[in-house]
């Protein structure tokens, strides 16, 4: 039902890396789970409209009240590259186009 | 007097505010038991000795000088290693964030801090709340205290066994699909979830969001009203939670349920649920009978799409939430490549575990172009259909009884195909589709295995199913027992 290359072109939007092996297992497993599930396709959901939430609420508001943020060199604390109080990531950009 | 850690919440408060005990002889006996007994539940991820023994001393000096005290001052209680500690290790069960201390508390801690509630550890759990056994934990798996060799349930597991081995007068764990009521039913404890928005998530390192609750671990339903009093309420920094007023839990049990109405769902015994916790939990709702509560049977037709479902919408929400972990913030980095896509995806192959992978993969499949409508709209679809079969049940009837689990505590390793272990919260999961409260009791004994027994509440009604529960309780001895598998450990 799932292929290698599903598998391979999902974890890629998942930005998940995979060896070879994985990309067998989860493909298999991937199969079972969605055979199992596809029950679901005899729902009888005519004239329904999807739920995403369960909180039964509309907005909730709030005043917009200043308050002081968190020390940048707390929330830094658990990076594991910063420089001159701000985060360190590889170039975007640069490279190969 | 009882040895101190066999004493429920309620009775320890007693003895505290008359000054016959100390917190910190209380807290002491629990850091105690956790040495003699830890390394073979392995319940925790960590143990806060010195952070606890200063909050019981703190909370002695308020005994002292006679201050106004919480019911959950000086007490000792254990935190699901997935709520986020100020300053201590949150590692959520996973090496992504095996060395993470959150800059912050959630929004419960905070409570918990300010009303002087004393904690012992940070509790095991399958990573990032994804399973039901705690054996997704990237550590190591939790043992249920009812037998070492079998799992505790999860993925709230640690919670539920260091309560059940006296490790921890109560706990807080969460519950998406059943992380509450699962592992409380396999470990002979009360656990309940309350309604979506009862309790702040602010802080809950989340798994799915529009399902996750933060809920209490204890050994007795009144226990299980004092922890959730402490936490429950409004909380500005997350708009889902609910700004109805929180009753008084603890007055709600009043021991009487003569002529509340109780149903039990036809759909809630099917084939596999194992004969012994068929027997127990009829045997359970007779008891609710003698008492007066009027039982008969309800149908809640759309049950048999509910795990369906909610394994496209989990792991949808899933998929989202869990791309925060980019290596970049904070948490494990894989930090040997100049390249940004190389790294990332490093990242996630190394950090994130089996069972969280095949989660994410799931749902971003179930979310990709082309499969959207068929899985993802169609699940949220079966979502409101089961949250119609419980508006229709709650017009009739109080509360809904069945049991929690389709079995007793199954062995460390048994269960392997992932699927089959998903099956294990097939009773649970719909009351979290539908954000109604739910909770699980100790429910009698199948071949010397607790059987949890399942009451569901409507929204908002966790006052109800904990004074059935408290009710049921005092007809019963079943929540007094104590595992005996330890006493050979």
């Amino acid at each position: 039902m799932i292929d290698r290359e599903t598998v391979k072109n999902v974890a890629k939007l998942a930005r998940l890396g995979m060896s070879e092996e994985e990309i067998t297992v989860f493909g298999d497993q991937l199969s079972v789970i969605l055979q199992n599930i596809a029950i679901l396709q005899e729902a009888d959901v005519s004239g329904v409209s999807p739920t995403s939430h369960a909180s039964r609420l509309t907005n909730v508001m709030r005043e917009d009240i200043p308050q002081p943020s968190y020390a940048p060199e707390l929330l830094l604390a658990n990076a594991p590259a910063q420089e001159d109080n701000c985060l360190k990531v590889r170039a975007v950009l640069e490279g190969e186009a | 007097m009882a040895e101190l850690y066999k004493l429920t919440i309620a009775e320890a408060g007693d003895l505290l505010r008359q000054k016959k005990i100390s917190s910190v002889e209380l807290t002491r006996a629990h850091l105690e038991r956790i040495r003699a007994l830890d390394d073979k539940v392995k319940a925790f991820t960590l143990v806060t000795d010195d952070l606890a023994m200063k909050q019981a001393q703190e909370a002695d000096l308020h005994f002292q000088r006679g201050d106004a005290v919480s019911p959950l001052t000086g007490i000792p209680i254990a935190i699901k290693d997935v709520i986020c500690t100020r300053g201590i290790t949150t590692t959520c069960g996973s090496n992504m964030l095996k060395n993470f201390k959150p800059p912050f508390d959630a929004t419960v801690m905070e409570r918990l801090n300010a009303i002087g509630a004393v904690m012992v550890g940070k509790t095991n759990m399958d990573e990032f709340a994804m399973g039901s056994s705690t054996e997704h934990s990237a550590f190591f798996p939790t043992h249920n205290p009812w037998d070492l060799e079998r799992a505790p349930g999860g993925s709230s597991g640690g919670s539920a066994a260091a309560v059940a081995a006296g490790m921890a007068m109560g706990s807080y764990g969460s519950d998406t699909g059943g992380s509450i009521r699962q592992p409380a039913a396999l470990c002979n404890v009360v656990g309940l979830k309350p309604t979506y928005g009862r309790v702040s998530r602010f802080g809950l390192v989340a798994f799915a969001s529009s399902l996750d609750q933060i809920g209490p671990f204890a050994r007795s339903a009144r226990d299980a009203a004092i922890l959730l009093q402490a936490v429950a309420g409004p909380d500005s920094r997350d708009s889902t939670s609910s700004y109805k007023p929180v009753p008084d839990y603890s007055a709600a049990l009043k021991g009487n349920i003569k002529g509340m109405r109780i149903g039990v769902p036809e759909e809630y015994w099917v084939e596999g649920t194992q004969p012994g916790v068929v027997a127990a939990v009829r045997q359970d709702i007779e008891k609710l009978r003698e008492l007066g509560a009027e039982v008969s049977e309800v149908s809640l037709p759309h049950t048999k799409y509910g795990v369906s479902a909610y394994y496209i919408i989990a792991p949808a929400e899933a998929s989202a939430n869990l791309a925060r972990y980019d290596g970049v913030k904070y948490g494990y980095s894989y930090r040997d490549t100049d390249d940004m896509w190389e790294a990332l995806e490093q990242t996630r192959e190394h950090g994130f575990g089996q069972e969280v992978k095949r989660r994410i993969m799931l749902g971003t499949y179930a979310l990709s172009s082309g499969y959207y409508d068929a899985y993802y709209k169609q699940a949220e679809k079966v979502r409101a259909l089961i949250t119609q079969d419980f508006d229709r049940a709650f017009e009739r009837f109080d509360v809904l009884a069945s049991p929690a689990t389709p079995s007793v505590a199954f062995r460390l390793g048994e269960i392997s195909d992932p699927y089959e272990m998903y099956l294990q919260d097939v009773f649970t999961i719909p009351a979290n589709l539908a954000g109604i409260c739910g909770i699980s009791i100790p429910g009698g004994f199948s071949n010397g295995l607790p059987v949890g027994l399942q009451l569901l509440g409507n929204i908002f009604a966790e006052d109800v199913i904990l004074r059935v529960a408290d009710a049921f309780e005092r007809v019963t001895d079943y929540h007094k027992q104590w595992p005996e598998a330890l006493a050979y450990a």
